[in-house]
This record gives structure tokens, C-alpha cells and sequence, in this order.
């Protein structure tokens, strides 16, 4: 436990100063930034598990919770793909290099990563779903011979809503079995169109008694991905989906984000699926 | 602790030095007294502030304040206010954010230096406080608000010696008789007060008021002031298929029906002693200097308390009483090893409209789907 | 950031008190002028610059003809605009007239009633043309209109609260007028804004920040009866400054049946 995690247990409103040293362009309303804190207590730590998030906070507009989207191995800084969506993300949308903002966390639970070491894993990401898996890919990739076959499928409304682009060949050299798939076809587009669970269905999984699902994406998106992994034969215990609700405290302490019996923030955002399946499919819960 | 099990005894008026000694030793005493016609906690200095020769009726929806044929001073069940307003106080600056040439920095909120010492809390207001301890100090991350002042609480307990129509203590198994987790705990009689010393601080404290051991008289008329409440305890809650039985019953039509009484006004999350919702609010100077994040009590009866993404998860007032009465009495079980709820009866008295979850929970339980 | 936003300020049939509540937030109002550019405001100053204008807050009702056709102009010079007080929002007091007949208030109240040419109702901003933000009150919370215009400079959407009187009556430690008096009070039905001032000085909630986002009136009214009030004295409570707010007109409405129920059966 870092001295930081300590005092975020102690104090889990305890905020940072987090400085932007860059910001790069992804897709249209989406931008990286990659953030350092300057930490008075004991140096600043970048260690996180993927699948954790942060809080970001912009002083008199609000806090919203981003998930990790770099590389866990790096220690210089923290890395966060954002979305322009409500007041948070587009007062800090406007925003540069050299800009101060405040910073809590890690929070939350992260991707399964022991449990999936000498498995199969499809990974299923929908839209923005792929910032908070990223950083699993870069863990898998590093220590690649660890895991047997590697799936990722991703889907987005179109060609210029799939994230992260650039680095596809990359994986695919690094043996992972990237698949894509728009929901509309543009710019001369000759790859799948249709949503993910159509190139789900399709995959002949060698073992899917040894297959791990795990899912980032619209909710509804991720219900389909994972009734698709069950008629593959994936147990609902090796299907694991990072949840959205309202994370404002970040340490279950504010109740806001609550389903059923879990808070999103502190008992997920990672949950596996038969935890938390039941409650997906209530409405209004 | 070194707990001496002789049960003492001491006149009334002893009870302005226990005051004195409290206030001496630095705590600010708060207790019972009349106020807009009720039975409120505030700040006591003398106990001529106590509620003496009052008593409280309730029934669901309606509290009103009545005249005992005696002087009893704390004659008197649970009023509207509850104990969370000092260890979880209904707003409190967690935090303040200030531009300096470097950028924003972020300043903790100062130390609270305050030391409260409860005075006359029930058995049920007990339970509901180890309640807390468990959300704000067992998971893994704590208030640090809370824990300064819970760490620096004194509790004085006062068993109750009479039942509101409301009480279901004996139901949640929280009372009526204060049991641990008090520093002193008071029986009141016609004569003085049977006190119970349950820390070293209390057995400290209570020097001053030159109790004696209590005859065996005394203890038994307190004995029967408190058989008194227990026999006066009408209300029921069966708790057998709890946790189970709401979660088992999410689209049980009873939702739909208590959704249609239901004010979604919030004010039984903000009488309950163990609701713990809240919310920040960013309060700025306009000139941005400095912003101030304020944490205040919020409920999940309000709509925006489930906003995602440009609209609300829980859209209509159905669906937030299930999530507060689920929450309540199923998945705080869950959460937190214990229910959520300690039979205190005052969401019950203090909804305008009298919704009463008793009633609320039977008739779900009555055509559940197992 | 771009150019300041330019703020105007309309007055319709309305008391002048929600745009006094503005030039009563003086350090505050300081503040806004660093942001915006204020180029209408009639009770400020007497420089009247034409539209078009990004920010318009209107105050006051739609009572007269001229008004009706004023607003629609104003709409279109507006990019933004925000209703301001009960006035604006649900038509303010003189909403009353929707349920009385108009030509005998005029002549029993004015000496020269050929000179009044006013309309038969008094409506509501939103009935006339599309709003984009509501603030509530009789009069407004005036932070509540800085904060919107700070948002709105700063390119932000704006947010108010919108929880019922009760939990700011909690917050202040006051005791329920309803549970605890037995005493008809619109708290758990309206609109969150004034902090809960009422109930702190003795009296229950007369709903002037308008009804709150599920406004169970129905079930509340149910309550009222049970203790003993009226038609006849409830009619009044919710026929107010809001009295033309949907929630509280169609309360309203079914209570006058009730009323008209109850003459025909003795009591």
C-alpha cells in the first residue's frame, strides 16, 4: 500500500494537484490527457490496477469519474481518455497543457488479472468502453505468453468513433486477434458492420470451459455481449463488465451510485456478471 | 475497562454536575429539550432545559407534544431530530480548492476540535450509532469527519421507561434497554437515576455526582420503567425472510402503490438516524479564488440523486422508495452485516403522509413471489 | 474565452421585485458585469441597446395583447432565455383573474376602467414561446441567478436544485409543521430555492418557488383533509403565486369539485 492509499483511507475527499502536460486529440469530443500530481506526503505514486478510476475535479464546476486509459507499468504520470459529456468534461475540454486541476483516487476494482493467467479472453469494447481496457491490453500484451488466445472486439457507431486506431496493428503483432465492426458504414468502410455481439457469436472458442468475457460499453451493449459469451458456453463467473452510475464520493460513503446491494464505486466499477446480472435487467433500480 | 458491575444510584439534581463535569472536561453537552413544539437535541447548559413533565404522542404521520401527570425528565420517547446531526452534520466543508500562482491547490478541511457528549440516548439511537460506525469507519475507506468525532464522543444513554405507537426496537432487536456502547446509562425513577457505567471515561465521570450503590428497591422500579416500555411496544416487523424478501420482490406492485402516497419529499431518509446520503456542492466566490466543496444530506428520494448521463435512473417515485426501503431493510445487510434499520419508528411518524414501512414490508411479503 | 455575453432584461406584468433582487445582489452584481455585457436593463439603466442578445431574462406575465405579441419579439432577439419568478413561470398572482371574471375586477377596482385593456387570463412565459431555463420563486433566489449566469459564461449548462422544501427544512433542524401542528404546509410539494424560510419563523410553506419535480399534491391534500382543512380553506393555499403552475392548478381545480360535492351533502 502506497503512503497515498493510506491517506486516501483515511481521508478519501483528500485532492491532488494534477498538472496537464498534454492533451491529444482521439475522436471527435475525445481527448487524452496525461496528468502528474505533485504530492507533499510522500512523492507522487502512478500505480493502478486497470479497470480503476480517478476522480477529476474542476474547482467550482464539479468532479466526474474517469477511468485509467494508459499503460500501468508507466510511473511518471496517469493517463485519462475523456469524453466531452456533461459540465465537468467540457470545462476541462477547454483546458491545456500546463492547467491545474484536482485529482482523487485510485479508485474502484480492476480488471480480473490473476484469474485470467492461462485462459482465453475475449474482450468486448463498445465506443469510449475501450479507454478503461486499454490499460488490461497493455498489461496482457507485456506479459503476453501468460494468457493463451486474445480476442478484442471492438465496436463504435461508425469508423471515426473507434478509439485508439493507431495502436491496433500493434496488438495484433503482439497476438492479439483484433475484430471490428460499425454500426454504419462510412468512408469507405469494407469491415463489419453490425453490432459486437454478431462477431461474438461467430467466434469459435477452443475452450470456452478456459474463457474469460470482459466487457466495457454502453450497459446495453455489455447485457448482449455477455448473453453472447453464455451461448458460447463462457460460465457467467468468467464474465466480468465495468458499470456506470452516479460516482461521486468514489468511497461508498455518498450512496449515490448504488445498485441493489452494490456500490458501483467501491464494489465495482469491475463486477462480475453473475454478481451483478439480476440487477441489470430491473428498471429504474 | 474495568467495569464495576454494581448497578449506582443518584439523586436528580445530580445530574447538573455530571453536566458541569462534561462541560469542564470540554465537551459540549447536547441533549433533549422543547423547541417548536417537540422534543428536539440542542446544546444544554442546565437541566432546566430538559423536557420535564413532557412526553410525546405519535402515530404515523402525527407527533404532538402533551403534558405528563408527573415531572419526569425524560418522560419522552425519540423526537425529530436524531443523533447523526453531530458525528455527520447536515452540511460540512470537506474541502476548499484555491488558485495560487502554481494552479489550483486543495486545502483539507481543518481539524474539527468539537467533543460532544450525548446526553439521553435511547437504546434504538445506540444501534443506529454503531450503525454508522460500520458506513463511515469498517470499509475500506472512512469519514474522517466522523471519525474525529465519534472517537471523542461521550455517550450518556437513558433507557426509555414508556413506547410511541411507532416503536419497533423489539422487532429490530435494538432495544428498549441500552445494552453497550454507552460510557453511562440511565434508568430514571420518581427518586433519581440507576445509572450503568459501561467505560473507564463514564466510571471517571460519574464520581462527581456522588452516586451510591442502588438498593434493590431502586432496581427494581427501574426494572419494571422499563418492562413498562417494552409491554407498551405494539408494532411488529416480521425480520425472518429479511434480507431476501424485497430484493426477491423488485417488481412486486406494492412499488407502484406506495409510489402513489409517496411525497418523495425525502423526510423520512432525513429523520432516519442511519441514512447516510449525501451530496457536494461546489460554493465559489465569483471571482474564483477560492471554491469551498460543501457536503450536505441528500436523499434517494430526490430525482436528481440518480442523474447519469443526462437523465435519472430511478424516474419516478416507485422506483426511489424501493430503492431506499430495499436498501434500508435488504442490501444494507449486504453492504454493511447489518440492517439498516433500528425500529425507531420516526420515518413513520415524521412522513407527512404516513407511510409506514411496517405496513409497507407485510403487505409485500403477503403475495411475494417466492 | 470569446466575447462577453450579452444580457438583457424584459419586464411583463410583474411586480419589479425579481429584477430588484438582482440590483439588490450588489457585490455580486459587480461580478456579473465582468462577465457579461448587460444591454438591456430598463430598471438599471436607461441605455436600451437593441438585439440581438445571448442571455434574456424575462420577468412578469403575459396579461395584454401587446404583451403577448412583445414576448414573441423578444424571443427572437434572445438566443437564451430565462423565465424569472413565479410571474414569468406560472403566471404570478394576477393568475387569480383566470378564475374570475376580469371586467368586473377592472371595474370595481379602477375609477376609469375604459382605459384598461387587458387580457382575461394571465398566462405564463412558456404558454407564448419556447423557454430555455426556469427559475422559480416570489421572488427569485438571487444566487440562484448568479450562478446561472456564471454558468452560462462560462459556457456551462446551468443546474439548479430542484429537492422539496423538506430537506432544506431538515437541514435547518426545523420541525414539520405538518407532523408535529397538524398545520397545512406546501413544503413537501414545492420547489426547493428559499432555504425553507417560512416553516423556520412559524408558518408552513405558501409554495413560492412553484411545485417541486414530483409534486404529490394529491396524496398531500388527502393529508389536509384528514386534518380537518377544506376545500374552501385548502383553494387558497395552492391558488397563490403559482396558481397557474400545472400541479397546482389542476390540485386546485379538484378541489373546487370537491367543494361543490361537499355543499350538497351536509357536514
Amino acid at each position: 500500500m502506497t503512503v497515498h492509499s493510506t491517506a486516501l483511507r483515511a481521508n478519501p475527499w483528500l485532492t491532488r494537484t494534477a498538472r496537464i502536460e498534454d492533451v491529444i486529440g482521439e475522436i471527435s469530443g475525445v481527448c487524452t490527457y496525461r496528468l502528474t500530481v505533485s504530492d507533499k506526503n510522500g512523492g507522487a505514486s502512478y500505480g493502478f490496477a486497470p479497470g480503476q478510476f480517478n476522480m477529476l475535479y474542476l474547482p467550482g464546476v464539479g468532479e466526474s469519474a474517469i477511468s485509467m486509459s494508459g499503460d500501468p507499468a508507466r510511473t511518471d504520470s496517469w493517463i485519462h481518455t475523456v469524453r466531452v459529456a456533461g459540465n465537468v468534461t467540457k470545462t476541462l475540454a477547454g483546458l491545456g497543457r500546463g492547467d491545474t486541476l484536482g485529482l482523487r483516487g485510485p479508485f474502484g476494482t480492476g480488471w480480473p488479472h490473476e484469474e485470467l493467467i492461462g485462459n482465453d479472453i475475449v474482450i468486448v469494447a463498445g465506443g469510449l468502453g475501450m479507454a478503461p481496457l486499454r490499460p488490461l491490453i497493455y498489461q496482457l500484451m507485456s506479459q503476453r505468453d501468460k494468457f493463451n488466445r486474445i480476442w478484442l472486439i471492438c465496436g463504435a457507431r461508425s469508423f471515426d468513433g473507434l478509439l485508439y486506431v493507431r495502436e491496433y496493428n500493434t496488438w495484433r503483432k503482439g497476438g492479439i486477434d483484433v475484430q471490428l465492426t460499425v454500426d454504419r458504414a462510412t468512408d469507405g468502410w469494407a469491415g463489419h458492420v453490425g453490432v459486437v455481439t454478431l462477431l461474438i457469436d461467430r467466434l469459435q472458442l477452443p475452450r470456452p470451459e478456459q474463457t474469460y468475457l470482459v466487457a466495457c460499453g454502453p450497459e446495453v451493449m455489455m447485457k448482449y455481449a455477455a448473453a453472447s459469451g453464455i451461448r458460447l458456453g463462457i460460465a457467467e463467473k468468467r464474465i466480468w463488465v465495468s458499470l456506470e452510475r452516479n460516482m461521486r464520493c468514489a468511497a461508498g460513503l455518498c450512496g449515490h451510485c448504488q445498485l441493489g446491494p452494490e456500490f458501483i464505486c467501491k464494489d465495482g466499477p469491475v463486477l462480475r456478471y453473475d454478481r451483478i446480472r439480476k440487477y441489470l435487467f430491473v428498471e429504474q433500480l | 475497562m474495568a467495569q464495576t458491575s454494581a448497578v449506582l444510584f443518584f439523586s436528580k439534581p445530580r445530574l447538573q454536575s455530571l453536566l458541569d463535569e462534561l462541560r469542564t472536561r470540554g465537551y459540549c453537552v447536547v441533549g433533549p429539550t422543547i423547541d417548536q413544539e417537540a422534543i428536539i437535541y440542542d446544546e444544554i447548559l442546565s437541566v432546566d432545559e430538559l423536557p420535564r413533565g413532557w412526553t410525546d404522542e405519535q402515530a404515523p404521520g402525527q407527533y404532538r407534544l402533551r403534558r405528563r401527570d408527573d415531572d419526569a425528565w425524560f418522560g419522552y420517547v425519540v423526537g425529530p431530530h436524531s443523533w447523526k446531526k453531530y458525528l455527520f452534520p447536515p452540511k460540512t466543508t470537506l474541502l476548499s480548492a484555491e488558485k495560487t500562482a502554481n494552479g489550483w491547490e486543495f486545502i483539507p478541511r481543518a481539524d474539527d476540535s468539537t467533543s460532544f457528549a450525548l446526553l439521553g440516548v435511547r437504546a434504538c439511537e445506540l444501534a443506529a450509532i454503531r450503525i454508522q460506525d460500520r458506513v463511515f469507519l469498517d470499509g475500506p475507506y472512512q469519514d474522517p469527519l466522523y471519525r474525529e468525532r465519534r472517537q471523542r464522543l461521550f455517550i450518556v444513554a437513558v433507557n426509555c421507561t414508556q413506547a410511541a405507537s411507532t416503536c419497533f426496537c423489539t422487532s429490530m432487536k435494538t432495544g428498549p434497554r441500552c445494552e453497550q456502547g454507552f460510557d453511562l446509562a440511565l434508568t430514571e425513577i420518581d427518586s433519581g437515576f440507576l445509572c450503568d457505567v459501561g467505560s473507564d471515561v463514564g466510571q471517571d465521570v460519574i464520581a462527581v455526582c456522588s452516586a451510591v450503590e442502588a438498593t434493590s428497591e431502586q432496581q427494581q422500579s427501574a426494572a419494571s420503567a422499563r418492562q413498562q416500555a417494552v409491554d407498551q411496544i405494539e408494532r411488529r416487523m416480521d425480520t425472518s425472510d429479511l434480507p431476501g424478501l424485497l430484493l426477491g420482490n423488485l417488481d412486486h406492485p406494492r412499488w407502484k402503490e406506495v409510489g402513489d402516497r409517496c411525497l418523495s419529499c425525502t423526510n423520512c431518509t432525513m429523520v432516519c438516524p442511519t441514512c447516510f446520503c449525501s451530496s457536494v456542492t461546489e460554493i465559489r466566490d465569483l471571482n474564483m479564488d477560492r471554491v469551498d466543496r460543501e457536503r450536505s444530506w441528500d436523499s434517494c428520494f430526490n430525482p436528481d440523486f440518480s442523474y447519469l448521463g443526462g437523465s435519472l435512473v430511478r424516474n419516478d417515485t416507485a422506483s426511489r422508495y424501493r430503492q431506499w426501503l430495499t436498501h434500508k431493510l435488504d442490501s444494507w445487510q449486504n453492504q454493511f452485516g447489518t440492517s439498516g434499520c433500528v425500529g425507531c419508528g420516526r420515518c413513520i411518524t415524521w412522513c407527512p403522509v404516513g407511510i409506514d414501512l411496517t405496513e409497507e414490508v407485510a403487505a409485500i411479503r403477503e403475495t411475494s413471489t417466492p | 474565452m470569446s466575447r462577453k455575453p450579452r444580457l438583457a432584461v424584459f419586464k411583463f406584468a410583474s411586480c419589479d421585485g425579481c429584477q430588484l433582487s438582482l440590483l439588490d445582489a450588489e457585490d455580486e452584481l459587480l461580478a456579473i458585469c465582468d462577465r457579461v455585457d448587460i444591454a438591456h436593463f430598463a430598471e438599471a439603466s436607461s441605455d436600451l441597446q437593441p438585439g440581438p442578445y445571448d442571455v434574456a431574462l424575462i420577468e412578469g406575465s403575459i396579461t395584454t395583447a401587446e404583451d403577448a405579441a412583445r414576448i414573441r419579439r423578444v424571443r427572437l432577439d434572445s438566443k437564451f432565455l430565462i423565465t424569472i419568478g413565479a410571474c414569468a413561470t406560472a403566471g404570478g398572482i394576477q393568475a387569480l383573474r383566470n378564475w374570475a371574471n376580469v371586467d368586473d375586477w377592472v371595474d370595481s377596482i379602477y375609477p376609469s376602467p375604459e382605459f384598461i385593456s387587458t387580457l382575461s387570463t394571465s398566462t405564463p412565459i412558456a404558454q407564448h414561446v419556447h423557454v430555455d431555463f426556469a427559475l422559480h420563486g416570489c421572488p427569485i433566489n438571487y444566487h440562484q441567478l448568479v450562478d446561472v449566469l456564471v454558468a452560462l459564461a462560462e459556457g456551462r449548462q446551468p443546474r439548479i436544485p430542484s429537492h422539496s422544501v423538506c430537506l432544506d427544512c431538515k437541514h435547518r433542524g426545523t420541525v414539520c409543521h405538518v407532523v408535529a401542528r397538524g398545520v397545512p404546509c406546501l413544503g413537501p410539494v414545492t420547489q426547493s430555492g428559499c432555504g425553507a424560510l417560512c416553516p423556520a419563523y412559524d408558518r408552513g410553506c405558501y409554495g413560492c418557488f412553484g411545485p417541486s419535480v414530483p409534486a404529490n399534491t394529491s396524496s398531500l391534500l388527502n393529508k389536509f383533509r384528514m386534518l380537518g382543512q377544506s376545500p374552501d380553506q385548502l383553494v387558497p393555499l395552492l391558488r397563490n403565486f403559482n396558481a397557474a403552475a400545472p400541479e397546482f392548478q389542476r390540485a386546485a381545480d379538484q378541489l373546487t369539485i370537491l367543494r361543490s360535492n361537499d355543499e350538497g351533502t351536509p357536514s
